[in-house]
């Protein structure tokens, strides 16, 4: 019980940090936290390939993917202005009422029956034992065993952030038939935002 | 049906859960800088992971854990898309306040 309560704490105030933070490096390193505290609770919920899964991809590529653009930002050419923050009292009220709606079918949801109480065939042991419920092997099997179709979708999604992000953030002038007319078009709609942002 | 483990009830993950998805909503409705906006939207997918968890083990079953596993793609592959719009847009614009770029807002 009292690591539950530990790594609660330190989930929510690493999450409130994250939120508040008057400069966007802060919200990297208590995200940092809050991803690392997550983690360990996998570990204790015998999620262990999504725990090192949450290190990987969400420490190590995520937030290093926020730290280069914030570093981009800052030595760009003008600084970064920015107006005050929103005071959120409709917003505020909205997500409120979400995160009631969240509780209270959390709440169903935990005293619901199970409708198939064991669908693994792992039966439950200690965290990093093998071919129990979480581990390593389960989890691979289920993944590519009965639930093929999620991994695939998962390809799919990959590939096309890659083709969607290069196509955004390349060069997009050999796209362009010439190259006076690629500036005029990247000079236009500069301009366009510029003017409705006024 | 197990709705408690290591003495810790499921209902308290449930309701850490909703926490931090509620703080993640209030950041990403709130803030103005994009980047800050985009974590908070990684730390209401991370409270979706932690429901899906805390159902799996709670059932025993693995579609929570796979389905988390989906979940993570998913987050970054929107970080990586959301990044390279807001690179795009300060290289178009010099700025990154959302309240500002409103080409799109009609």
């Amino acid at each position: 019980m009292i690591p539950f309560w530990i790594i609660a704490a330190v989930l929510i105030v690493s999450a409130l940090w994250t939120v508040t933070a008057r400069k966007p490096i802060y919200s990297v390193v208590s995200l940092l936290l809050n991803f690392a505290a997550l983690a360990t609770t996998y570990l204790i919920l015998h999620a262990e390939f999504l725990a090192v899964m949450q290190i990987i991809v969400y420490s190590g590529a995520i937030l290093m993917l926020f730290v280069f653009v914030i570093a981009l930002l800052n030595s760009g050419i003008a600084a970064v202005v920015l107006g005050r923050d929103r005071v959120p009292v409709a917003p505020a009220a909205a997500a409120a009422l979400a995160a009631v709606a969240f509780v209270a079918t959390a709440i169903a949801a935990a005293h619901a029956p199970a409708i198939a109480p064991i669908a693994t065939h792992s039966p439950l042991g200690a965290v990093g034992r093998g071919n129990v419920f979480g581990s390593i092997g389960d989890f691979g099997q289920a993944l590519f065993l009965s639930r093929l179709l999620p991994f695939e979708i998962t390809a799919l999604i990959l590939m096309v952030a890659v083709v969607g992000v290069v196509l955004l953030a390349g060069d997009l002038t050999p796209y362009v038939p010439t190259r006076r007319r690629a500036e005029q078009t990247r000079r236009a709609l500069r301009e366009a935002i510029l003017r409705e942002g006024k | 049906m197990a709705t408690s483990f290591a003495g810790v009830p499921i209902f308290y993950y449930e309701a850490l859960a909703s926490i931090l998805f509620f703080i993640g909503l209030t950041g990403a409705i709130a803030r103005r800088n994009p980047l800050v906006m985009l974590m908070s939207i990684e730390l209401m997918f991370n409270a979706a992971n932690l429901a899906f968890i805390v159902f799996a083990r709670a059932w025993l079953n693995n579609a929570g854990q796979i389905f988390a596993f989906l979940v993570i793609t998913v987050a970054a592959a929107e970080a990586a898309i959301a990044l390279a719009i807001v690179v795009v847009v300060f290289r178009f614009a010099q700025q990154v306040d959302v309240d500002e770029v409103r080409v799109l807002h009609g």
